[in-house]
C-alpha cells in the first residue's frame, strides 16, 4: 500500500509532475547530447591503437620529413611495420563538401590498420590503380559513390583538380571507427608533384610505426627521435594516442566549457526537483504528520519521500536517454561532417543513470529533513 | 476499575523566542479502565497539550505519565512511535484522512506496522469500517465523503489496532449538529459496549454531556469545574 500511495503521491498534481517530468527529461537530453559531443571530439583517441606510434617533425606537423627516413625507422629496435602519408586537404565540388583525405602508402597503411574492413578484391584493385582511391561507407553514401566511379576533388594544399577511381569502400569494424575517410596512392601525389613542384617532392608529413611491442613503445619511440637527432629534420615520436590527443588538446577551453555546461544543467534541474519535491511535502506535512502520529517512523516517511522524488526524476531521466538517441542521430546527420564518429556512448548512458539518481537524492534530502524532525504536537498545530 | 492512565505531577512548558510560556503546572490525574472522559475548559488552558502528552505526541517536561501500565515519559522517541502505533487510537477534529487513499485504505493504514498479514488487515479493516456502517463506503476517498463520514473513517481508523486508549481532539469541532450527534453515539457506543477508555477534548457542552465524566482545565492547571459550565452542558 505505501508504494501505492507513493506513486500516487507523485501523480497528485498532474501538471506540476508532468512539468517537472518534461524539465528532468530535457536537462537529460541535453546532458546526454553534451556528452556525446565530448565523446565524439575524443572519438580519434578512442579509436587509436596501442600498436602504432607517429612520427612527425618536431617543429611542427605542418612541416614535413624526407622520404628517405622510413628506411632508418624500419632499422630501429621494435618497429615492425612503417607507413607514411600526407594529409591532402582536398575538397568535393565544394568547400563545404569537406572530409579527411590523405595520401598513403597503399600496401602498409592497410597492414597497420585492420579496423578498416574492406573485401579483398576491392582492397587488390585498389593496391593495382595508381589513381585509385578508398573511401568510407559514409562518405560514399553522403556523396553517392560507387566503386568504379572517377571522382574529383580540388586540392588545397596540393592544388589542382585530382581525378581519382573509386577502387574501394571501406566499413569500420565498429561504431568508434571512422568511415568518412578518403585514401589514395601517395605515389600519385608523389610523381604528380616531381611533375609540377619538385621541391615538394619526396616529402612525407607523417609516418605510422607498427609496434613488435607495444608495451616498449616509449622506449621505439625514443629511439626513433634519436636517430635523427641533431638532423636538419629532427622528428617527434608518440603514440597514436598522444598523437590524437595533441588535437584534442587545442581545444580543451572549449571541451572544459562543455563539460561545465552540462554540469550546470545537473544542478539547475536538481534545484528545480528539489524546490518541486519541498512544494509538495510543504503542503502534505499535515499528511506527513498523521503518519508520524499513527507510530510511522522516520525511515518509512524518508522512503516515501525519497521514493517519490526519485520516481519524478527517474520518469524524466528515462524520457531523457530514450530521446537521446533520436536526437543524437539528427544531431549527427546535422554536423557529420565535423564529428564522423558521433555515437551516444554507454558511459553517457551510465552518467545520465547517475545523475538522475543524484538528483533524485538531492531533491528529496531537505524534505526528508523537514519531515522527519517536525514535532507531531507543532505539526498538528499547523493543520489546526 | 484499574486506573489505565496516571499521570504524575505533570509539567509543560513552550519556548517562545526567550520566553518560557507554563502551558501545564503540576497535573496530577488518573484515569479508569473503560473511562469516557471530556476534557474542557477554555481557549489556551493547555487541554490538547495535555492529550498530546496522554497519547505520547509529546514529552512532559517533569513529572510521569504511565499509560496501562507503561511509564511513557521514559520512551525514547522511536519507543514511542512504536507504543503509539500499538496502544493509541487517534480522532482529530479535521479527521486527517489521507486523501489519496480510499476510505478502506485510511483504516487499513495503522496495521501496516502491526505485522499482520495481508488478508488479516482487510479483515480487521472491513470489520472496523462495518463499525461506524460504512461497509458501502469503503472504495471512496476522502473528498468523495461528508464530513461526518469522513470522522466515522477516522473512528474506524482509530480503533481499528484495538488500541489502549482512544483519543480525541475537538472530534465534532468541524462537524454540523447531525453529524455531530452521530459521531458522538458512536464515541458512547465505543465506550459503553465496547469499553473502550475515550479521552476527548471539547468546549462543545453538547459533547461534554455524552462523557460519562469531565475534568476541567484552566491556566494549565486542573480546577473545578465552574457550575455555570456544567448547568450548561447539562
Amino acid at each position: 500500500m505505501l508504494l501505492r500511495l507513493l506513486f500516487r503521491n507523485a501523480f497528485r498534481h498532474k501538471l506540476r509532475t508532468a512539468l517537472t517530468v518534461c524539465g528532468m527529461a530535457v536537462a537529460v537530453l541535453a546532458f546526454c547530447l553534451l556528452r556525446t559531443v565530448i565523446a565524439a571530439w575524443y572519438a580519434g583517441v578512442a579509436a587509436s591503437s596501442a600498436n602504432r606510434l607517429i612520427t612527425r617533425n618536431a617543429i611542427s606537423l605542418v612541416f614535413s620529413l624526407p622520404l628517405s627516413y622510413k628506411d632508418r625507422i624500419r632499422g630501429v629496435e621494435g618497429v615492425k611495420t612503417v607507413s607514411y602519408g600526407n594529409w591532402f586537404g582536398a575538397y568535393y565540388v565544394e568547400q563545404k563538401n569537406f572530409f579527411a583525405n590523405f595520401a598513403v602508402e597503399p600496401r602498409t597503411y592497410m597492414e597497420l590498420y585492420p579496423e578498416y574492413i574492406i573485401l579483398p578484391e576491392q582492397r587488390e584493385a585498389f593496391y593495382r590503380d595508381r589513381k585509385g582511391c578508398v573511401v568510407g561507407r559514409k562518405l560514399a553514401k553522403r556523396f553517392s559513390w560507387r566503386v568504379n566511379d572517377t571522382v574529383t576533388l580540388i586540392g588545397t594544399i596540393f592544388p589542382g583538380n585530382w581525378e581519382f577511381v573509386v577502387r574501394g569502400i571501406y566499413d569500420g569494424r565498429d561504431d568508434t571507427i571512422d568511415d568518412t575517410q578518403f585514401f589514395f596512392h601517395w605515389d600519385y601525389l608523389n610523381e604528380t608533384l616531381k611533375l609540377t613542384v619538385a621541391r615538394r617532392a619526396d616529402q612525407v608529413g607523417f609516418y605510422i610505426v607498427g609496434l613488435s611491442d607495444p608495451n616498449r613503445a616509449a622506449a621505439t619511440a625514443a629511439a626513433i627521435d634519436a636517430v635523427f637527432k641533431n638532423s636538419f629534420a629532427e622528428t617527434l615520436t608518440e603514440t597514436e594516442r598522444a598523437f590524437q590527443m595533441g588535437f584534442v588538446s587545442m581545444s580543451e577551453a572549449i571541451l572544459t566549457a562543455i563539460r561545465l555546461v552540462s554540469l550546470v544543467i545537473i544542478v539547475i534541474i536538481m534545484a528545480v526537483v528539489a524546490n518541486t519535491m519541498a512544494m509538495s511535502v510543504r503542503e502534505r506535512l499535515g499528511e506527513y504528520v498523521v503518519f508520524k502520529t499513527l507510530g510511522f517512523r522516520g525511515r518509512y516517511l524518508a522512503g516515501m519521500i525519497l521514493g517519490e522524488s526519485l520516481l519524478i526524476t527517474g520518469l524524466g531521466g528515462v524520457l531523457g536517454i530514450l530521446l537521446t538517441f533520436p536526437a543524437a542521430e539528427g544531431f549527427r546527420r546535422a554536423v557529420g561532417t565535423w564529428f564522423p564518429v558521433f555515437r551516444v556512448e554507454p558511459e553517457t548512458i551510465y552518467l545520465a543513470i547517475a545523475a538522475t539518481l543524484v538528483v533524485g537524492v538531492v531533491a528529496a534530502v531537505l524534505p526528508v529533513w523537514h519531515v522527519t524532525t517536525v514535532r507531531i504536537a507543532e505539526g498538528l498545530r499547523r493543520i489546526g | 476499575m484499574a486506573a489505565i492512565v496516571e499521570i504524575v505531577e505533570v509539567s509543560k512548558s513552550y519556548r517562545r523566542g526567550s520566553y518560557l510560556l507554563p502551558v501545564l503546572t503540576d497535573i496530577s490525574l488518573v484515569i479508569e479502565a473503560g473511562a469516557f472522559l471530556a476534557l474542557m475548559g477554555p481557549s489556551g488552558s493547555g487541554k490538547t497539550t495535555l492529550l498530546n502528552l496522554i497519547a505520547g505526541l509529546d514529552q512532559a517536561d517533569e513529572g510521569v505519565i504511565r499509560v496501562g501500565g507503561v511509564d511513557i515519559t521514559s520512551l525514547s522517541e522511536s519507543e514511542l512511535a512504536a507504543w503509539r502505533a500499538g496502544h493509541v487510537g487517534f480522532i482529530f477534529q479535521f479527521y486527517n484522512l489521507i486523501p489519496v487513499l480510499t476510505a478502506f485504505e485510511n483504516v487499513e493504514l495503522p496495521l501496516m506496522l502491526s505485522g499482520l498479514s495481508k488478508k488479516d488487515r482487510q479483515e480487521h479493516a472491513a470489520m472496523a469500517l462495518g463499525l461506524v456502517n460504512l461497509q458501502d463506503r469503503m472504495a471512496h476517498y476522502p473528498g468523495q465523503l461528508s464530513g461526518g463520514q469522513q470522522q466515522r473513517v477516522a473512528i474506524a481508523r482509530a480503533v481499528v489496532t484495538d488500541p489502549t486508549i482512544l483519543v480525541a481532539d475537538e472530534p465534532t469541532g468541524d462537524l454540523d449538529r447531525g453529524s455531530a450527534e452521530e459521531v458522538l453515539a458512536l464515541m458512547e457506543r465505543l465506550s459503553g459496549d465496547l469499553g473502550k477508555t475515550i479521552i476527548m477534548v471539547t468546549h462543545d457542552p453538547r459533547a461534554a454531556r455524552k462523557a460519562r465524566s469531565m475534568k476541567y482545565l484552566d491556566k494549565g492547571v486542573l480546577a473545578d469545574a465552574p457550575q455555570i459550565t456544567i448547568s450548561e452542558c447539562l
